[in-house]
């Protein structure tokens, strides 16, 4: 019986949880015309355990943290925003940023578990027995779960804004934080979403230099750009040059580009991998 | 079918126009000495006396209902007021209707800006002073103390008090819905007339602490500031000091514009960051519309102000009967609990103790005396 609670099937149940976050809210807007607010939250808070379970399993089975293949990086994002929310969403529990956050938890969780391609069966040991590149590539993917939630608070913003131009400042809008709370949050987001990538940018680095074959161009190229366009944002914003709904824009573009950017890590990684398998055997990582 | 000797009786603003009610108020030296007048009636055994701007309400338990009339008698001779004449514009609501009507009136569904949340702490004022003069007894103990739980689940129950429904409370909403917290909201407020005060007032009493005014008569800026608790500041400077604030009242009677798209424009190149808020209650026009367009400002004007209370108040009006519905549930349910004490009243002359449960928490079952 107890087999049958594999990685997956404690993912799934948290994929549930945040779609019923999500559906409950949705419910609540519709026919309440306000967000279910304490509630959604309850949902949000059990399905992050509920995933922290999954992924401990996965992180066991695979003797690391769970960032093999496109599948984990996005269970891993999804956790990562998740768990920024539980952190700062309670002063806005009542607001519509729990309503917002159970709809990108749902879909990055039900998109990563609906294509079983994303979650090889045959998965390398990528980090090896390093913790240092284990690190550079967790904080990476934390801090695309810190754009996520920017994101998040980036399009609250561009609804307050609308409602507050075309004044029409009832019904779902009258829900939404304040735009200056809205703009201090994203500021703070950027921040430390920018900071966290450099600090995986330095520690990944600082392995790059030794073996500058271990990560194709278009990865570093790629992540390089995202965690400059975020420090060039980040000093735009604050020197006063990049506000309101240029800066929500902005943001909402890092994220964007911050997901593709997944492609080419995964290519990297699957490149490395091709070259560790055609590796002589004594080379070769445990396999899953 | 005996009559429940748990009433209320009084006028509201329904049926009593304000000349009405200014002869029927009760200053708190009045209600003093009504309140010792009800005490030294010996068969009326509890009462409660609501007295705001808009009604004058005596909640009362007795043992015979000609308790009631010798209240209202009462009152009417203190006040100077005709009895038959208090009597056709009066409300006298018995038993279960008395106790639905307390409900209403505490959700804030009787009053004249319906849903408002003020009367909710004048009730209980008014209950407080009557418990702690040893007024009330076991039944209005009951009633009232239920009735606000009651209450409370209408107003988060419904939309019944949400949105704003005054003008100068909808501008400070959305000065919330921009800037959050208002208390380091620095606020300007352009004219010295009665709407611009109104307005500068309800932003103070939701925490705005930094407010100057301007107006093209100093002393009469000086003089309001004064009573405000504000700076006052020249006219003339209002451009070249527009970005030292954030909210901008504007309700002079100036013929022309007196904020320009260009003084606002040049405004925002110093404060870029936050953002500019317009409230134009001038007729004419105070503000040059086009300054609407600018990013990171927001200019509302009367009209903006007028509909957004409107739709307020029309969403709140569309609440009504889903309020009116529990309020009923929750009067029948009180009604049930209470009223065999009641009716042992009636009978016997006193008060039968309430069982151990239904007390409420905290409050002595007190024998009626």
């Amino acid at each position: 019986m107890l087999s049958l609670f594999t990685d997956r099937t404690w993912l799934w149940a948290a994929a549930g949880l945040y779609f019923a976050g999500f559906a409950f809210g949705t419910v609540a807007l519709l026919r309440q015309g306000r967000p279910s607010g304490s509630l959604t939250y309850l949902l949000v808070a059990l399905g992050y355990v509920v995933q922290l379970a999954g992924l401990g399993i996965r992180g066991r089975a695979v003797g690391g943290c769970p960032l093999g293949n496109q599948f984990e990086i996005f269970q891993f994002t999804a956790w990562s925003a998740i768990t920024l929310y539980l952190l700062v969403g309670v002063t806005f529990r009542n607001s519509l940023l729990g309503y917002f956050t159970s709809c990108l938890a749902a879909a990055l969780t039900v998109v990563s578990l609906s294509i079983p391609a994303w979650d090889a069966t045959t998965r390398t040991h990528i980090f090896g027995s390093n913790p240092w590149i284990e690190l550079h590539a967790a904080l990476a993917v934390f801090s695309y779960g810190v754009f996520g939630l920017l994101a998040l608070t980036s399009i609250m913003f561009l609804l307050r804004n609308y409602s507050l131009k075309s004044k029409r400042t009832g019904g779902w809008f009258s829900f939404l934080p304040s735009i200056m709370d809205l703009d201090h949050m994203g500021v703070r987001l950027l921040g430390a979403g920018a900071a966290i990538l450099a600090a995986s940018l330095a520690v990944g680095a600082a392995y790059w230099v030794r073996d500058t074959a271990s990560v194709n161009s278009p990865k570093l190229l790629l992540t390089v750009a995202v965690w400059l366009a975020a420090a060039i944002a980040f000093g735009l914003r604050v020197s006063g040059r990049l506000l309101a709904k240029r800066f929500a824009w902005t943001c909402l573009g890092l994220f964007v580009a911050a997901l593709l950017s997944l492609g080419a890590v995964d290519n990297s990684r699957n490149a490395r991998a091709n070259r560790t398998l055609a590796a002589p055997a004594a080379d070769r990582s445990p396999a899953r | 079918m005996s009559t429940p000797a748990l009433f209320v009786i009084g006028a509201t603003h329904h049926r009593a126009p304000l000349e009405v009610r200014e002869k029927l108020a009760l200053g708190s030296a009045g209600a003093d000495e009504m309140r010792a007048l009800l005490a030294a009636m010996p068969d009326l055994r509890e009462f409660t006396l609501l007295s705001t701007c808009n009604r004058v309400e005596f909640y009362g338990v007795a043992a015979d209902s000609a308790a009631e009339a010798r209240v209202r008698a009462a009152f009417c001779a203190r006040q100077k007021f005709d009895l038959d004449e208090f009597s056709r514009i009066g409300l006298a609501l018995r038993g279960r209707d008395a106790v639905q009507h307390l409900v209403e009136v505490s959700a804030g569904l009787d009053s004249q800006m319906l849903g408002e949340t003020e009367i909710f702490g004048q009730v209980k004022e008014a209950y407080a002073a009557a418990q702690t003069a040893g007024h009330t007894g076991p039944v209005l103990n009951r009633v009232f103390q239920k009735g606000f739980q009651a209450a409370k689940h209408v107003r988060t129950n419904t939309a019944i008090t949400e949105g704003q429904v005054s003008v100068a409370n909808v501008a400070v909403d959305l000065a919330v819905n921009i800037y959050g917290d208002l208390a380091a909201t620095r606020i300007l407020l352009l004219g010295a007339g009665e709407i611009g005060e109104k307005t500068a007032k309800a932003f103070q009493s939701r925490g705005a602490a930094a407010l100057t005014v301007a107006s093209r008569r100093f002393e009469r800026a000086m003089e309001l500031a004064t009573a405000l608790g504000a700076s006052a500041m020249p006219f003339e400077q209002r451009e070249a000091r527009l970005a030292e604030f954030d909210v901008v009242v504007c309700a002079t009677s100036a013929p022309d514009v007196v904020v320009t798209r260009a003084a606002a424009r040049a405004a925002m190149h110093k404060r870029p960051v936050r953002p500019l808020f317009f409230i134009d209650q001038a007729l004419p026009r105070d503000v040059d519309p086009d300054v609407a367009d600018i990013d990171n400002i927001f200019l509302y004007n009367l009209d903006d102000l007028a509909r957004i209370a409107e739709e307020n108040r029309a969403a709140r009006e569309a609440e009504i009967a889903k309020c009116r519905a529990i309020a009923a549930e929750k009067a029948d349910a009180l009604w049930r609990q209470v009223a065999p004490q009641v009716e042992a009243l009636r009978l016997n002359g006193s008060a039968a103790p309430l069982p151990a449960s239904a007390t409420p928490a905290g409050v002595p079952a007190k024998e009626s005396t």
